[in-house]
């Protein structure tokens, strides 16, 4: 997977760190365990054994959501048991672990290899910058703003399959008719949060994202743009019943059985499809920002590096941070996640479909949205999904009421 | 003014022998030694862990710590926040709901079964084993059973139906109004069996005269239990009523497992709302705040009834 440049490069570095190096086991946390997910953790896990110099990856997968996992990452690392490597969100809460000294800096790999040159959209690199300093691997671009259609669904209830959200709200009767569930929703909190995030920048456009994530206007999230959001949200409410299952791939299931009309769900989603070997166009279709306003966020994940003080160690996990960038390695592990690479000058003609209307999008920056996770707080996005899960499951809340503390939240945030 | 008189009447005669008091104080000490030091661990632990852990607690709650703690104090604005949450609410409420159902009903099917035990009946170690076995699993395990057990596809609900009632429903676990029976049950499944065992075993330490005396002047069993035996075995019950108290104010891997505090935030309990802002979502201040209440509410049970249970005890022995 690595061109033997790269593997001389590495071998020389190596040495220049002193012949009595030794080699290193590199424990690796992260939270892909779905199919397509393990298949590239494995490119990363080949990868790295196949540098040679007996450095292995440990692989350290912790099962259930990020929301599961986070916090045990988290207090191994405040606790002082850190792991040589591992998955984790941009945000406040890694800046405040590297404020604390926690985290490895990485600047002196990224500036021999020149990643701020060749990682897109900038905004990845940006946010593994802390004061002029590196300290993650940006390793992919995830987006949430889709929506995955079942072709033969639509097919069976007798109508057009929709070409954005309005004709889909249109064409739900007919589905219900035809004793479809309209809209497939895994009945966790994360996953209808994600949805009412959609469902802000797909209806709303770039614009009202950028006044409740940037501005934090309260007044703005009073208005009529967001009620517009919030009566949608509403619908899908209504559209979702009888989505009885927990997990997202469960109800991307749900579409892929044909069960379900649509889903609302990141890219990852696209995995699970082929997977079941469809094709996009053929069995199932895909609406980037809901057919709408087609926009799509670009947070994506990252691995940090936590700071142990151990110099083989620290070899090897810089020598894992090269690996993770390198062009090869990209295309090979982006391919099994369905995500899209962190840089633009590798080959995707394997790309289906769907993936080339998201590059599509990303060639025009004004189509880029950071991730909503790098602006507010933990504690704000917290809160804001308390509110959400508890409009999702009590009928009794009005989308104007929900509206209303929405809003409250956000003239709160710090 | 009284020790100066003291110090007089016992004069330290320089290269004599240590003063009386000293003396005592030294043989004091001496005694039991080995003990003492034995002890030292514990009350090491008692007063770093516990005490120093629940004074920082209570000091960085009053802070704006973030996921570090720092010493920039907002006074009781967290505490405001805390109580103007909705998921705070109804983790209070439903605690309360988990709280008095789960002391009530634990103590009456535990007493009922360890009454029915008591009847010299056959096989009593088979069942007494049944009915103990869910205790030897952790929450977590009695979490995910139960949540298979009151799923609608493959749980009690399937089953019913497929004795031919079609129109049956029970799903619980996704009904916002009754979630937190669905967890009780977990839990009074898990617990009872515990509460069965301490309190056979009150029941065995019931003299046989007793009963006899009972018998002879013609008392029915029923009354002879409710009348005699329940009033003596008033230790048991508040051993057995402090070990119920514990495991509720702790509820939290039973919910995490079962429901992970949904649909929506219906079946949320304090220890999950603290665990959230101390660990997700990076918010010491709001999580210490929380878990102070949580403190406060648990010794404003527990001191009246130490005052009543200790406080009542030692005028006794004086009296």
């Amino acid at each position: 997977m690595i061109n033997k440049k790269q593997i001389t490069a590495l071998v020389a570095s190596a040495m220049a760190f002193g012949g009595a190096a030794q080699a290193a086991d590199v424990e690796v946390t992260h939270w892909w365990t779905s199919g397509g997910e393990a298949a590239a953790v494995k490119v990363f896990a080949d990868s790295f054994n196949a540098l040679g110099g007996g450095d292995r990856w440990i692989d350290g997968a912790i099962a259930g959501s990020g929301g599961v996992a986070r916090p045990i990452i988290a207090s191994r690392i405040t606790g002082g048991d850190p792991m040589g490597a591992t998955q984790l969100n941009h945000g406040r809460q890694a800046e405040d672990f590297i404020e604390a000294g926690l985290m490895l800096e990485l600047t002196d790999v990224a500036q021999r290899e020149n990643w701020k040159g060749f990682v897109r959209p900038s905004g990845l690199y940006d946010s593994c910058d802390y004061d002029g300093k590196i300290f993650c691997v940006p390793v992919n671009i995830h987006s949430w703003q889709w929506m995955w259609i079942s072709l033969p669904a639509f097919q069976k209830a007798g109508v057009p399959a929709p070409k954005d959200w309005h004709e889909f709200v249109a064409a739900a009767p007919a589905l219900r008719n035809a004793g479809i569930v309209p809209l497939a929703l895994g009945n966790q909190s994360w996953q209808y949060g994600g949805m009412f995030d959609v469902l802000l920048v797909g209806l709303g456009g770039i614009d009202t994202w950028k006044r409740i994530n940037i501005d934090r206007d309260a007044d703005f999230a009073r208005g009529s743009k967001m009620r517009e959001v919030w009566q949608a949200f509403g619908d899908a409410r209504e559209l979702s019943v009888g989505s009885n299952v927990s997990e997202w791939n469960e109800a991307t299931n749900l579409v892929i059985t044909h069960k379900a009309g649509a889903q609302i769900m990141g890219d990852w989603a696209q995995g699970e499809f082929s997977v079941a070997g469809y094709t996009a166009g053929n069995e199932y279709d895909c609406l980037p920002g809901l057919g709408i306003n087609e926009v799509l966020s670009t947070g994506g994940d990252a691995f940090y590096f936590p700071a142990t003080g151990d110099a083989d160690l620290v070899r090897a996990q810089k020598k894992m941070a090269s690996m993770m960038v390198s062009k090869d390695v990209q295309v090979g592990f982006n391919l099994a996640k369905g995500s899209l690479p962190i840089r633009g000058d590798v080959d995707l003609s394997a790309a289906n479909l769907c993936m080339k209307k998201g590059l599509k999008i990303l060639d025009n920056l004004d189509n880029v949205i950071p991730s909503g996770d790098q602006l507010l707080t933990q504690d704000t996005l917290g809160q804001m999904g308390d509110l959400i899960a508890e409009f999702w499951e009590d009928t009794s809340i009005t989308p104007a009421e929900a509206q209303e503390r929405w809003a409250d939240i956000l003239a709160s945030a710090e | 003014m009284e020790s100066n008189i003291a110090d007089k009447a016992v004069p330290a005669a320089p290269g004599g022998p240590p003063p009386d008091w000293l003396g005592r104080q030294w043989w004091g000490l001496r005694r039991n030694l080995v003990a003492k030091i034995a002890t030292l661990p514990m009350v090491f632990t008692a007063l770093v862990v516990f005490l120093g852990g629940t004074l920082w607690s209570i000091f960085y709650s009053f802070t704006k710590s973030k996921s570090l703690p720092v010493e920039k104090f907002v006074g009781f604005a967290q505490y405001e926040r805390l109580f103007n949450t909705k998921r705070w609410i109804v983790s209070l409420e439903n605690i309360a709901i988990f709280g008095i159902c789960s002391l009530v009903f634990s103590l009456v099917i535990g007493f009922l079964l360890a009454a029915l035990l008591d009847q010299k009946i056959r096989f009593e170690n088979t069942f007494r084993t049944i009915f103990l076995y869910p205790f030897a699993l952790s929450f977590i395990i009695t979490g995910l059973v139960w949540q298979w057990i009151l799923n609608p596809e493959f749980g009690i609900q399937q089953v019913v139906r497929s004795f031919g009632f079609e129109e049956f429903v029970f799903n619980p676990l996704r009904d916002p109004e009754i979630v937190i029976y669905g967890v009780l049950i977990a839990g009074l499944w898990q617990g009872s069996g515990l509460v069965m065992v301490l309190m056979l075993a009150g029941l065995r330490g019931i003299e046989e005269d007793i009963w006899k005396a009972a018998r002879v002047d013609g008392i029915p069993a029923w009354k002879t239990y409710l009348i005699i035996v329940i009033p003596m075995m008033r230790p048991v019950f508040v051993t057995t009523l402090v070990l119920i108290a514990a495991g509720i104010v702790k509820v939290f891997d039973l919910v995490v497992a079962q429901t992970a505090g949904g649909p929506g935030i219906a079946s949320e309990v304090p220890a999950k709302y603290v665990y959230d802002y101390l660990f997700a979502r990076g918010n010491l201040g709001q999580g210490l705040a929380a878990s102070t209440v949580m403190l406060l509410s648990v010794l404003v049970v527990l001191i009246p009834w130490m005052y009543l249970e200790f406080g009542s005890r030692r005028q006794q022995k004086h009296g």
